[in-house]
């Protein structure tokens, strides 16, 4: 592939739609585009801006204290991806799929319905990576039968997008082999090739006694260093959370459960209580706006609950505990 | 030469007798205290030990049930202990503090919450 210069390829906005991230990657003009139909060209695909969507922990199979909805708000998050303009072309779902159970078939029951909530989005692509809470117990044999690979990286208009397992070795690490897969992929591609990296636990340390850390996420991340336009999208803190370390910026997605706290405002790792005056508080996800030369602004917007409104409807939705 | 001669070995043989009569200093207990730690899902026990500042401790740690972690950033420790393979970890503490150490390794449900403290005194 040719040698491009370092402009930046791709102007990646953010917007926060209450349920998770639509995300629009505009491609720039000038040799960075010329780059960009390189990549795009093996998929046959017209390198023109898109939208696509991060959903995040999503946890089928959770029901109770905090959260006694169940999977209303990933049902929710459905119909609002539903209703989106532009329609997106592509979903990423950041791990935590299903809440975990010792039970292989009663885990297998709540891939199934992941799957079956998720087909009800009109998207044609849907990509997931595997949550501790899908594969942490079994190393992710049940999520390679139900979704497939659990790493592996696609191209879609001329973005590369890479999926990372930090999760099946049941600490919370990529792992020597994955590493070394990453280097051999990434060796397909000049500097300047805009990628977008997702993945469950976050790759830097941003709250250790929580467990929300990679041990060889500074390792990833030096592997991905020579590249100039790589975003960082992950869960697993239910929460959203933007970090740039150097030129990379990590983004992090509200679940579609229950929200966690902001860590610097406590010592404990609790989820926050549920609110049935607001149901869906905290919840989804957050909107960056990237430009270059302005500062980041976000946007939040929450699940609209207009159809649930009212003590009575929020009773009829909360059901008994059954983890 | 003679009387230099003699006056130097009087003086190593004085200096030697002084030194046997200093009094020895006792010999430091080297065995660190060693203190079981029970890891069983979704809790140690005890969950939480004191130690004192620059003192060396050894966590005997045991697994009741399933595969855990022992993990703290601060302390260097990024142990695993599995059923029937008790581990024996060495923590020595620089600094006072309250230091947590969580379970890394997923094991369940209830993992996010797996954790204890070390407290650490002057």
């Amino acid at each position: 592939m040719k040698d491009i210069n370092r402009r930046s390829f791709m102007k990646l906005t953010g917007t926060a739609i209450g349920i998770g991230v639509l995300y629009k990657a505009v491609p720039l003009v000038g040799q960075s585009a010329e780059m960009a139909r390189e990549i795009g060209k093996n998929n046959g695909e017209q390198v023109v801006p898109f939208s696509f969507v991060q959903l995040s922990d999503t946890h089928v199979g959770f029901n109770g204290p905090p959260d006694p909805l169940g999977t209303k708000a990933f049902e929710r998050a459905v119909e609002m991806v539903n209703g989106l303009t532009p329609k997106p072309e592509l979903i990423l779902v950041t791990g935590d799929l299903t809440h975990d159970s010792e039970d292989k078939d009663v885990h297998s029951t709540r891939m199934k319905q992941f799957k079956e909530i998720a087909s009800g989005m009109n998207v044609g692509t849907i990509k997931c990576v595997p949550g501790e809470h899908d594969a942490g117990l079994d190393g992710g044999v049940l999520f390679r039968e139900h979704y497939g690979d659990t790493s592996y990286s696609f191209d879609h208009r001329g973005v590369h997008f890479i999926a990372l397992d930090n999760v099946s070795r049941a600490k919370p690490e990529v792992g020597a082999e994955q590493r070394e897969w990453l280097k051999k992929d990434l060796a397909r591609f000049p500097k300047t090739a805009p990628i977008v990296v997702f993945t469950h636990r976050p790759l830097f340390d941003l709250k250790p006694e929580w467990e929300w850390f990679t041990s060889d996420g500074d390792d990833v991340m030096n592997i991905l260093s020579p590249f100039q336009n790589v975003t960082v999208l992950y869960g697993h803190i239910h929460r959203d959370d933007e970090h740039e370390v150097g030129s990379v910026k990590h983004l992090a997605a509200r679940s579609l459960i229950f929200a966690f706290p902001d860590p610097s405002t406590t010592p404990n790792k609790k989820p926050n209580p549920f609110d049935k005056e607001h149901p869906f508080k905290n919840l989804g996800i957050r909107v960056v706006d990237e430009k270059p030369g302005a500062a980041l602004s976000t946007k939040d917007v929450e699940l609209t609950l207009r159809e649930y409104s009212g003590i009575n409807g929020i009773q009829q939705l909360i059901k008994e505990p059954s983890l | 030469m003679k009387k230099y001669a003699a006056f130097t070995v009087l003086v190593v043989l004085i200096a030697g007798g002084a030194a046997l009569l200093q009094p020895r200093a006792a010999k430091a207990d080297a065995t660190p205290r060693v203190i079981e730690v029970h890891a069983k899902r979704f809790g140690f026990t005890p969950d939480q030990i004191q130690v004192k500042k620059g003192e060396t401790v050894k966590i005997h740690l045991i697994s009741d049930d399933v595969t855990h972690g022992f993990f703290s950033k601060p302390l260097k420790l990024d142990e695993v202990v599995s059923p029937d393979a008790p581990v024996d970890i060495a923590v020595t503490a620089t600094e006072t503090g309250k230091y947590t150490i969580i379970c890394d390794h997923f094991c369940g449900a209830g993992h996010g919450n797996m954790g204890m403290s070390i407290v650490v005194e002057e």
